[in-house]
């Protein structure tokens, strides 16, 4: 009887706006598609060569970076995409048509899985592209059906995570230009993590912060599920639990935000 | 034929849905909202019946926004109670939204899709089948001349058509109570009289209209009942008829010929002002052909030579000027 029976089609037909806004946006995906592609032509090009000798030692050089860095710019990606999702969904809260979703009889979460799920396309589709530049740049990964299978639900863990924490950020902000802001720092977390070098080459301190924070466990689980080496169950555990955890703190935090006015 | 005194005390009203007498489409009971220390809704009643339709007037400001986002559950009253079709606003604002179908101030369409698309997705949250939804959109964009608009974006649209899909969209549902929040507020004559054609036909078929407006005109030609909001109070309530005889805003201005003529021809009329400067005198009057006849006559009678002779009919401002001059309306806090 109530709306929430219609949690699931609403959202499907909330998907289907999303991805209707993308075909019809394509230029906001393209930007997002920039950075990633950008620092990876960059950190293989031009840093490449040096920091592949520093991380491979002798059997270095720049394709032995190539295969350590790709995971890195992988999460680099998501969390770009993400940060799109940040905006337009502060975009979408400027539209009048929110308005009239909150006078209809619908499931009011579905505005909100609509966005998240429409980001978990989108970034599919931006991963999938970037893991593209980079196999046409000579990346070649090493991963079996198996791997491949786990890493797209990795992928979609993680990716379902941070929308959630990215749709609160877009619903809490005041402008469209807060809300590309405030996820900006998502994009840097890659880098003092295991994303560009190991932590281990880190000070101590900086060390501690990198080792914990999701972005390494993320990048540790894609990095040994591309190269077909195996993951370390300490990893696993560490992408559960920050996903959850940041699943369930977006979710809350948007819901509350999106039903308070 | 029986009693309603009798019948009512026999069933108080809190009885009667039990006695398969309807519920009054929209009932509001001392509504109150504030924000901060600015109050914008002071205590206001409403009761439309099934049917019909009820026109809020009242200037910039005056909260009719602000009672339109209450009744249509997007934002809770401080105080008071709300009920569409005999269910509450606020606990019970599912069933309240399955009845109605809100067309705001501004435009709540979605840029990105086409016109058809828009009423498909409507078609969709109402979870309509294909078939229907598809036939009802067909429908709708008929009877609103957007056909040929179909397949457009809306922000390639005109103000009225972008109007008129926005209240399509509202239609999609099929509801039984419709508000509309300032329907012909920037559109030309000719789409506001199609708006009105629309919102007649509306009420034809039995659906129960709220709508707000800045104009008495446009009350006055579609409102069964008038109220007139301003400072967070409804100051007078009525139909059309009943509300012109409140206002004492219509009035004749004569333009004279000779300044000498002036005193005398405001004392043969019984002015109410007079202005040397431009020679006019101001008389109480409606503009019938009658009463025009007769203070021709009567100045011919008397000599005065008339220029110019201007008909005011109430407008809104003779409304609020003459509603709000009143001290028991007048806002007690000043800010
Ligand atoms: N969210 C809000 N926060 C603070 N004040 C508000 C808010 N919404 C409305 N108000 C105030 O409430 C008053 C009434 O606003 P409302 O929009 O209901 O007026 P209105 O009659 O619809 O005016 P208009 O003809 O300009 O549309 C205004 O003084 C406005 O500033
Ligand atoms: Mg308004």
């Amino acid at each position: 009887m109530t709306t929430m029976t219609y949690a699931l089609p609403d959202s499907m037909t909330m998907l289907r706006r999303q991805l209707k806004h993308m075909l019809r946006y394509p230029s906001l995906t393209l930007q997002l598609l920039m950075m990633p592609i950008l620092f990876l032509l960059l950190f293989v090009y031009v840093f490449g060569g040096t920091l592949g000798d520093g991380i491979g030692g002798p059997s270095g050089g720049r394709s032995a970076y190539l295969d350590y860095v790709a995971p890195g710019i992988l999460l680099m990606t998501i969390a770009s995409a993400v940060m799109g999702t940040s905006i337009s969904v502060a975009m979408d809260m400027t539209e009048g048509i929110i308005d009239r979703f909150r006078t209809m009889a619908i499931a009011r979460v579905s505005v909100l899985t609509g966005h998240v799920l429409g980001s978990m396309v989108q970034i599919f589709i931006c991963t999938a592209a970037v893991l593209g530049v980079a196999i046409a740049v000579g990346y070649r990964p090493q991963a079996g059906v198996a791997d491949w299978l786990a890493l797209i639900g990795a992928f979609a863990l993680i990716a379902f995570a941070l929308t959630w924490l990215t749709v609160a950020a877009g619903i809490s902000a005041k402008s469209v230009e807060t809300a590309s802001n405030t996820p900006m720092p998502l994009v840097f977390l890659p880098f003092i993590g295991s994303g560009f070098v190991p932590t281990e080459s880190m000070p101590g301190w900086m060390q501690w912060f990198a080792d914990y924070q999701p972005f390494t466990p993320y990048i540790e689980v894609t990095r040994g599920l591309l190269s077909g080496t195996g993951v370390e169950q300490s990893d696993v555990v560490l992408t559960f639990a920050w996903s959850i955890a940041i699943a369930l703190f977006g979710y809350t935090a948007a819901r509350i935000k999106f039903n308070r006015r | 034929m029986f009693d309603l005194g009798l019948l009512l005390t026999l069933y108080p009203p809190a009885k009667r849905g039990t006695m398969n007498t309807e519920p009054l489409a929209i009932e509001a009971r001392n509504l109150r909202k504030s924000y901060g220390d600015d109050t914008v809704l002071d205590g206001i009643d409403i009761a439309v019946p099934r049917g019909g339709i009820y026109a809020l007037l009242g200037p910039n400001g005056a909260g009719k926004t602000t009672t339109v986002n209450i009744l249509s559950t997007l934002i809770d009253a401080d105080g008071g109670e709300a009920r569409i079709g005999g269910r509450d606003v606020s606990a019970e604002a599912d069933r309240v939204r399955e009845q109605i179908g809100v067309t705001g101030q501004f435009a709540a369409i979605d840029d990105l899709l086409t016109g058809t698309e828009n009423l498909r997705l409507m078609g969709r949250l109402h979870h309509l089948d294909r078939s229907e939804s598809r036939s009802r959109a067909e429908r709708l964009l008929e009877e609103f001349d957007l056909v040929d608009a179909a397949a457009r974006r809306p922000s390639t649209y005109s103000g009225g058509m972008r109007r008129r899909l926005d209240l399509a969209m509202s239609l999609m549902g099929d509801p039984r109570v419709i508000f509309l929040d300032e329907p012909t507020t920037g559109l030309d004559p000719r789409s506001r009289r199609t708006m009105w054609t629309i919102i007649r036909e509306l009420a034809a078929e039995g659906v129960t209209i709220f709508l707000t407006t800045q104009y008495l005109e446009e009350a006055d030609e579609l409102a069964d009942r008038i109220a007139v909001l301003d400072g967070g109070r409804i100051v007078a309530e009525g139909t059309a008829d009943e509300l012109k005889r409140l206002i004492p805003g219509g009035h004749l201005s004569l333009r004279l010929n000779r300044d000498d003529q002036i005193e005398a021809a405001a004392e043969l009329l019984g002015a109410t002002a007079t202005d040397p400067e431009q020679l006019t005198v101001q008389v109480p009057g409606d503009g019938s052909v009658d009463s025009l006849r007769s203070l021709i006559e009567r100045l011919d009678r008397a000599s005065i030579e008339v220029d110019e002779l201007t008909v005011h009919t109430p407008d809104l401002d003779d409304v609020f000027l003459a509603l709000t001059e009143r001290p028991e309306n007048r806002k007690e806090s000043v800010r």
